[in-house]
């Protein structure tokens, strides 16, 4: 009985949640070096044309996937290039880059609308995903699903144990003082923003292949406001993102189950959960001073001129 | 960055693209038409077909008109706003095509009193503002009778939107026409509080297949419960366009929303200047409503009785609340041989037997 109802539900999860990782993982490496690209959203639904269109083309989701990818980093190109070399508003920027994106992307899907495809397969190792329950959950998913794990269990090792993501934290911290010491601090917050775009794209991705794999206008339904809000919620710390996605995605599951079963909560309430438990999260952390000047990059959001 | 600026800046934005899209001004010797969408027109549903709507009024009156639309207006402010805009730049008959844009439509109509406004789905009229809807339920028992026909476990799960009447009145007559035909049948219903988000779609059908259901309806845009149901080997029933794309197999029929001739009606009546402010309720006698292709795998003698339904439907000799209606307490709401008023049908807040579960306040 158990089993029967969680493990379904606990499969659902999972596709809601792993776009969600994809996107905050990538906006926690691009804000740690002191950028905020609010363009997450715009981003995400480019990606997730970019990935529908190209499998249309070719029918091999995996070439899909890596277009994904490829459209949100040439979507944060744009970013990158008018915040750092330009030193345009990051905010407005980022703001102007959702808009565009969501429009760009209608108009780019316009013929792709109604169309289907063979959606990511899962994979699926029968030995393993055999066994009772935990057999489809934890060997049976799409690759992309192990992906988004390896990617946070990378971007962590990269952030706290790697050189690179040292220089990368310092100008997020302090730019002045990276430039100082010979660092090209452009050149770095480039590199993060188009990693950010790439991550962004794939979670994007995720959505027209695997979620739902079709393309509609708008589709990614403000998704990518909830990474955003995540990287707060996970006060910059990539484990804390993952399960975070996980509890965005699991309340929102629990509760159409919950419906189901005839529980009786109003489903506007429990739609409204997530974004609750957000502001009371962001409520926590901004009590303890010390805590948030620790895990913000200080320089979030500032741009940095090199010979101003 | 205060989250506070960038929420205002946000805001701002928004409005900014909103009046930016709306500002599409020429010189004004064809009628202009405005259209207010709530949804994208590309998210082959609701807006969708009221676009296709659109389209028709152009072909049929060519340069006599000239049609505008904005897309995505959100309900509430922004759609007065946008409004307004059409009613000063020239527009003479505007449709704003939801629910909730109602009330900003009436404030508009008091400031321009010569323009026509018509708005669907609502039911306050003013003098120059007519109110129009389908009645969507009668398709809704045409599906009922073949979802209670077709489904094997009795568990008919329905993705439902916002608990208005409108949504409600269509959970009704599908339970009342699956019961009709096969009195084990019980209506699952999952409120998902959008009228679209396809993933979150996606997952209330989701939900409702793992807890039994091999039946899946929807009152919300996208196609993506039916792709659902087609990967999981269940049945569908699409909502307000044909969704057999997203589900060969799966797709039974759909409730289509057929908005042409009323348009080009309204359209005609505007240039003809014989405009009446009024409300119209059309359902498959005047076309507004129409069933899509029936799946080939449903067997004939089922297909022969829903086709039995609507020509009833369309004559007269079938209504889809006819009583005795029982709520799920088992009160008698609609006595033997009567049928629901529209006015009750126009307010319903109850569920009937064989819905599960309680409506949400």
């Amino acid at each position: 009985m158990i089993i029967e109802f969680v493990i379904p539900a606990l499969l659902t999860i999972i596709t809601a949640s792993t776009p969600l990782v994809f996107a905050a993982i990538g906006e926690i490496v691009v804000e740690k070096s002191g950028v905020l690209n609010l363009g997450v959203e715009g981003m995400m639904i480019v990606g997730a044309v970019g990935a529908f269109a190209v499998t249309v083309k070719t029918g091999d989701p995996y070439i899909g996937v890596i277009a994904g990818a490829f459209s949100g980093l040439l979507l944060s190109f744009i970013f990158g290039f008018l915040t750092l070399y330009l030193y345009s508003n990051q905010v407005a920027t980022g703001l102007a880059l959702t808009i565009f994106g969501v429009g760009f992307s209608a108009l780019l899907g316009h013929e792709f609308v109604g169309q289907t495809i063979n959606s990511l397969p899962k994979l699926n190792p029968s030995f393993l995903s055999d066994i009772p329950g935990l057999g489809p959950l934890v060997f049976a998913q799409d690759f992309m699903v192990y992906l988004s794990v390896l990617m946070t269990i990378l971007v962590t090792w990269f952030l706290m144990r790697s050189r690179w993501g040292l220089v990368l934290r310092a100008v997020g911290e302090n730019h002045d003082a990276a430039h100082s010491i010979g660092f090209s601090v452009t050149l770095i917050r480039l590199l993060a923003v188009l990693f950010g775009g790439a991550m962004a794209g794939l979670g994007g991705a995720y959505l027209s292949l695997a979620h739902t794999p079709l393309w509609v206008e708008n589709m990614s339904a403000g998704r990518g406001w909830i990474a955003l809000a995540l990287v707060v919620f996970a006060s910059w710390r990539p484990w804390r993102a993952f399960f975070g996605a996980y509890l965005f995605g699991g309340i929102t599951i629990i509760q159409l189950y919950a419906q189901g079963f005839g529980v009786d909560v109003p489903s506007q309430i429990l739609s409204m959960l997530p974004y609750l438990v957000t502001i009371i999260v962001l409520v926590m952390i901004s009590r303890d001073d010390f805590r948030i000047r620790i895990s913000a990059p200080a320089c979030l959001g500032k741009s940095f001129h090199p010979y101003g | 960055m205060k989250l506070s600026s960038i929420l205002t800046s946000l805001a701002i934005s928004a409005v900014s693209v909103l009046f930016l899209s709306a500002a599409t001004i020429s010189q004004a010797d064809p009628l202009k038409v405005g259209f207010v969408y709530v949804g994208p027109i590309g998210d082959h549903g609701w807006s969708y077909e009221h676009n296709e709507g659109r389209l028709a009024v152009e072909k049929k009156f060519g340069g006599k008109v000239k049609t505008t639309y904005v897309e995505k207006v959100p309900e509430g402010a922004d759609a007065q706003r946008v409004i307004n805009k059409l009613a000063s730049t020239g527009h003479n008959l505007i449709f704003t095509t939801s629910f909730g844009y109602m009330n900003p439509t009436l404030k508009v109509a008091k400031k321009h009193p010569k323009v026509h406004f018509e708005h669907a789905t609502g039911f306050k009229r003013d003098k120059n503002v007519s109110t129009y809807s389908g009645r969507f339920y009668e398709g809704r028992h045409v599906a009922g009778l073949i979802a209670g026909k077709m489904t094997k476990s009795n568990v008919i799960g329905y993705v439902a939107s916002f608990p208005i009447p409108e949504v409600i009145r269509g959970i009704n007559a599908v339970s009342i026409a699956a019961r009709s035909v096969n009195p084990e049948v019980k209506i699952k219903v999952v409120w998902v509080s959008t009228w679209f988000d396809p993933g979150k779609e996606a997952d209330a059908a989701k939900t409702l297949i793992d807890q039994g259901a091999d039946i899946i309806m929807q009152h919300t845009d996208s196609p993506a419960p039916v792709q659902v149901a087609e990967k999981r080997g269940v049945w569908a029933l699409g909502q307000a366009s044909d969704m057999t794309a997203f589900g060969p197999k799966a797709h039974l029929t759909a409730i289509i929303d057929n908005w042409a001739p009323y348009y080009i009606s309204r359209t005609q009546a505007v240039l003809d200047g014989t405009w009446k402010s009024g409300d119209t309720w059309g359902g498959f006698k005047s076309g507004m409503v129409l069933m899509a292709p029936y799946n080939k795998a449903i067997p004939k003698e089922v297909v022969a009785m829903a086709e039995k339904a609507r020509i009833g439907i369309i004559d007269g000799s079938v209504h889809a609340f006819t009583g005795p209606i029982k709520d799920q307490s088992g009160k008698i709401v609609i006595p033997a041989g009567k049928v629901a008023s529209d006015g009750m049908l126009a307010g319903m807040n109850f569920y009937v037997q064989g819905v599960e579960g309680k409506i949400p306040q």
